[in-house]
C-alpha cells in the first residue's frame, strides 16, 4: 500500500507539470494584461514598456512559464531597460509557494484566492449536503419501490432535471421564489448577494441568501446521484447475502439500512471524492446569476482582465485537489471494500 | 408496470425471436429500439424540433431574425411577435428559430470532433499499449483534472477574434461558431477515450484479432476494420449524448457572453444578459430555455434507448 501511494505521488508530479504548462501557454495568448490597465485611457507606450519589463511579460513564453514555477531570484534581470541585466528578480515561483502577484489588484494572487474559498465554500458544501441527503432518500425510495408510480414520477423527473441548463433553473427559481412570491405577498427569497449590506453579514442573512443558489445547484445532481443509488441499492438487495440474512428472520429494516446499505453506498464514496475538489470551482454560472462572490466569479472577473497569475493559481489549486481527491478516493475505498487491493 | 407483465416479457421475446427470421444486428436494434417508449417519445420531438427550426427559417428569413427596431425593445409576447421582443427588438420567435439551428450544428459537429478525438486517443492507446498508451493516458488524465468550464472559458478567449466570418451557402456565420465546435470538441473527448480504450484492450486478445494478426494484416486495418466496428456500440450512445451535453456546454460558454458572437443566435447566446431581465421580461430566457430544455431531454432519451437497443445484456435498471 505505502508502495503504491508513493508510484501515484510520483505520477502526480508530471500530471501537475503538462496542466501548469498548457494552462500557461494558454493564458498568455488569451489576451493582453496591460490593454485593460488603464481603463478607458489606454496607457501610453514608453508605460507598457516599463510594465511589461517589470512584470517580465517581455520575456519568451517558456521562459515566463519557468520563472513563474521556480521564481526569478536566481536570475539577473533588467530592471531600466537598457538590455543589460542589472539586479536579482524578486520572484520565488510557484514550487515555493509564491504565486505572484495579482496584476490587477497587485496582491498577492494567493490572498485574492483565499478571500473567496469561504464563500465558495458555504455555497457548494451546502449544495452537497442537499445532495446527499436527497438523492440517498429518493434513491432509496425508488429502489424498494421499484416500479412503482412514484418510481416513475420520480425518474422522469430526475431525466428531467438532468437535462436542464442550471442557468434556467437559477431563472426560474428567482422569476419564481422571489419575485411572483413577492407579488403574491407570500414570503420570498432575496434575489442576489451574500447578505444585505444594510444589514451586515449575519447568519440569518447568509442563509437566506443560500437557499436558492444551493438549490439550484442541487438539483440536477439529486438527479444524477439518485440513479447511481437507485441502481446500486437494487443490485445489492437482490443479491444472495440479503436472501440469506432474509432467511435468518432478521428484521427488514435491519437488513436494509445495515446490510444492503452500507454495500450501496459504496460507489457513492468514489462519485463524492471524484466530484468535491470541483466544488472549488464553484458553479460560475450559479454565482454569476446569484451574484455570489465566490471563485467562479473571482475567475471570470479576473478572466477578463487577463489577470494570468490568479487564474493560474486558482486552476492549479483545483488541479491539485483533484490529483489529491483521486487518491484519497481509492485508499479510503480500500478501506471500506477489503476485496479490494492496490499493488 | 405490474411484476407479472415484467416476468412474461422475456418468454414473448424468445419465441418471437425464434420464429422470425434470422436479421441483421441493425434490424434487430431498430426493433429493440422502437419498443423503448421514451425513447421512441423523444425521436419525435426531435423531430418536431428539426421541423420547428427547418420550416420556421421558410416563413422568416434570416434579415428578420437579426433585424432590430429599438421602439419595439422588450414587447411582451402579442399576435405580431408571439414570443415577444428582446433588448434592441429583434423578434425572439425568428431568433429561436435561427439560434437552433446553429445551436444543433454546433452540436453535431464538436461531437465530431470529440468522438474523432476520443477514438483515435483510444484506439492507439488501447490497441499499442506500452509507453504510447501512458503517455495518452496521462493527457487524458490532465484534461480530466482541469474544470471543463473554465478550461472552455480560458480557450474561448484565446480563440477569439482570430476566425473570420465564414460564408457558407450565402449565409453568414460568425467565426466564434467554428471556434466553439472546436473547444467543445477538445473538451469533452476524454470519457470517450477511455471507453474505447477499454472496448480495444479486450478485443485486441480476441481470437478473430489474432487471426488477423497470424494473416500479416496491418496494424491500421486491424484497428479500423476488424476491432473498430466491434466497438461501435459505446461509441454511438456516447456520441448521442454527447450532442446534448455539447447543446448545454455551448448554452452556458454564450450565457456567460463568451461564445458565439452577435449578430449570429444561439439558444444560449440569446440568454446572455437576460438575468438582467428575470422580472421585467420573463419571455427573454423562457423560450430560448425551453428549447435547450427540450432537445437536450429529447437526445437524452434518444441515447438511453440506443443504450439498451444496441446492447440488451447492459443495465436495464438505470
Amino acid at each position: 500500500m505505502g508502495r503504491y501511494i508513493a508510484r501515484r505521488l510520483l505520477q502526480a508530479i508530471p500530471l501537475l507539470l503538462i496542466i501548469s504548462l498548457v494552462l500557461f501557454v494558454l493564458m498568455q495568448a488569451a489576451g493582453d494584461p496591460l490593454a485593460t490597465l488603464g481603463g478607458r485611457q489606454p496607457p501610453r507606450a514608453e508605460d507598457r514598456a516599463r510594465l511589461a519589463r517589470q512584470w517580465g511579460l517581455d520575456q519568451p513564453v517558456l521562459v515566463q512559464y519557468l520563472y513563474w514555477l521556480v521564481g526569478n531570484d536566481w536570475a539577473m534581470m533588467d530592471s531600466d531597460g537598457d538590455g543589460i541585466p542589472d539586479q536579482p528578480g524578486t520572484r520565488k515561483g510557484v514550487l515555493r509557494g509564491d504565486f505572484g502577484n495579482s496584476l490587477v489588484t497587485r496582491q498577492p494572487a494567493m490572498e485574492v484566492i483565499m478571500e473567496r474559498v469561504p464563500n465558495t465554500l458555504v455555497l457548494m458544501l451546502t449544495a452537497q449536503a442537499l445532495i446527499i441527503v436527497f438523492a440517498l432518500l429518493v434513491g432509496i425510495y425508488s429502489a424498494l419501490h421499484q416500479y412503482s408510480l412514484m418510481d416513475n414520477v420520480l425518474t422522469g423527473c430526475s431525466f428531467a432535471a438532468f437535462s436542464m441548463p442550471i442557468f434556467f433553473i437559477a431563472l426560474f427559481s428567482i422569476y419564481l421564489f422571489s419575485i411572483r412570491f413577492k407579488a403574491w405577498g407570500l414570503p420570498s427569497f432575496p434575489t442576489g448577494g451574500m447578505y444585505d449590506p444594510a444589514v451586515g453579514r449575519t447568519f440569518a442573512q447568509v442563509a437566506s441568501h443560500l437557499v436558492l443558489p444551493a438549490m439550484s445547484i442541487a438539483l440536477i445532481d439529486i438527479a444524477r446521484y439518485s440513479r447511481y443509488i437507485r441502481s446500486n441499492m437494487l443490485e445489492v438487495i437482490n443479491s444472495d447475502y440479503i436472501r440469506t440474512a432474509r432467511a435468518k428472520g432478521l428484521r427488514e429494516r435491519y437488513i436494509l439500512f445495515i446490510h444492503a446499505f452500507k454495500n450501496a453506498a459504496l460507489p457513492l464514496v468514489t462519485l463524492i471524492g471524484l466530484d468535491l475538489p470541483f466544488l472549488l470551482a464553484g458553479a460560475v454560472v450559479t454565482e454569476r446569476i446569484f451574484a455570489w462572490p465566490g471563485m467562479g466569479r473571482l475567475f471570470l472577473d479576473h478572466l477578463n482582465r487577463t489577470d494570468i497569475p490568479v487564474m493560474m493559481g486558482l486552476l492549479m489549486m483545483i488541479s491539485v485537489a483533484v490529483v489529491f481527491f483521486q487518491l484519497m478516493t481509492d485508499i479510503v475505498y480500500t478501506w471500506l471494500d477489503p476485496r479490494i487491493r492496490y499493488t | 408496470m405490474s411484476s407479472s407483465e415484467l416476468s412474461a416479457q422475456p418468454v414473448n421475446l424468445k419465441l418471437d425471436e425464434d420464429t422470425l427470421p434470422p436479421q441483421s444486428l441493425w434490424r434487430m436494434t431498430l426493433r429493440r429500439f422502437r419498443r423503448h417508449r421514451m425513447a421512441m417519445v423523444g425521436l419525435f420531438t426531435l423531430m418536431g424540433i428539426i421541423l420547428y427550426i427547418g420550416v420556421g427559417s421558410l416563413i422568416f428569413t434570416e434579415a428578420f431574425a437579426n433585424h432590430n427596431d429599438t421602439r419595439l425593445r422588450l414587447q411582451p409576447p402579442s399576435a405580431e411577435h408571439p414570443f415577444g421582443t428582446d433588448t434592441v427588438g429583434r423578434d425572439i420567435l425568428a431568433r429561436t428559430i435561427y439560434g437552433g439551428q446553429i445551436s444543433i450544428i454546433i452540436g453535431l459537429f464538436s461531437v465530431i470532433v470529440a468522438v474523432s478525438m476520443g477514438t483515435a486517443v483510444g484506439a492507439v492507446s488501447g490497441y499499442y499499449g506500452g509507453k504510447v498508451d501512458s503517455t495518452l493516458m496521462r493527457l487524458t488524465e490532465a484534461m480530466l483534472s482541469i474544470p471543463t468550464l473554465l478550461l472552455l472559458l480560458v480557450m474561448a478567449k484565446f480563440f477569439s477574434g482570430r476566425i473570420p466570418d465564414l460564408v457558407i451557402f450565402g449565409r453568414t456565420f460568425s467565426g466564434s461558431v467554428l471556434v466553439i465546435i472546436i473547444i467543445i470538441g477538445l473538451t469533452s473527448w476524454m470519457y470517450l477515450g477511455r471507453i474505447v480504450r477499454a472496448s480495444f484492450l479486450s478485443l485486441k486478445e480476441s481470437e478473430f484479432v489474432l487471426a488477423a494478426r497470424a494473416l500479416g494484416v496491418r496494424d491500421r486495418q486491424i484497428i479500423l476494420a476488424h476491432i473498430l466496428p466491434n466497438s461501435m456500440a459505446p461509441i454511438i450512445v456516447a456520441a448521442t449524448l454527447g450532442v446534448a451535453g455539447a447543446i448545454l456546454t455551448e448554452a452556458y460558454i454564450s450565457f456567460l457572453g463568451m461564445g458565439v458572437r452577435p449578430p449570429t443566435a444561439t439558444w444560449g447566446s440569446m440568454l446572455d444578459g437576460a438575468y438582467q431581465y428575470i422580472e421585467q421580461a420573463p419571455w427573454l430566457w423562457f423560450f430560448p430555455g425551453l428549447l435547450i430544455i427540450l432537445t437536450v431531454i429529447s437526445i437524452n432519451f434518444v441515447g438511453d434507448g440506443l443504450r439498451d437497443a444496441l446492447d440488451p445484456r447492459s443495465d436495464k435498471k438505470v
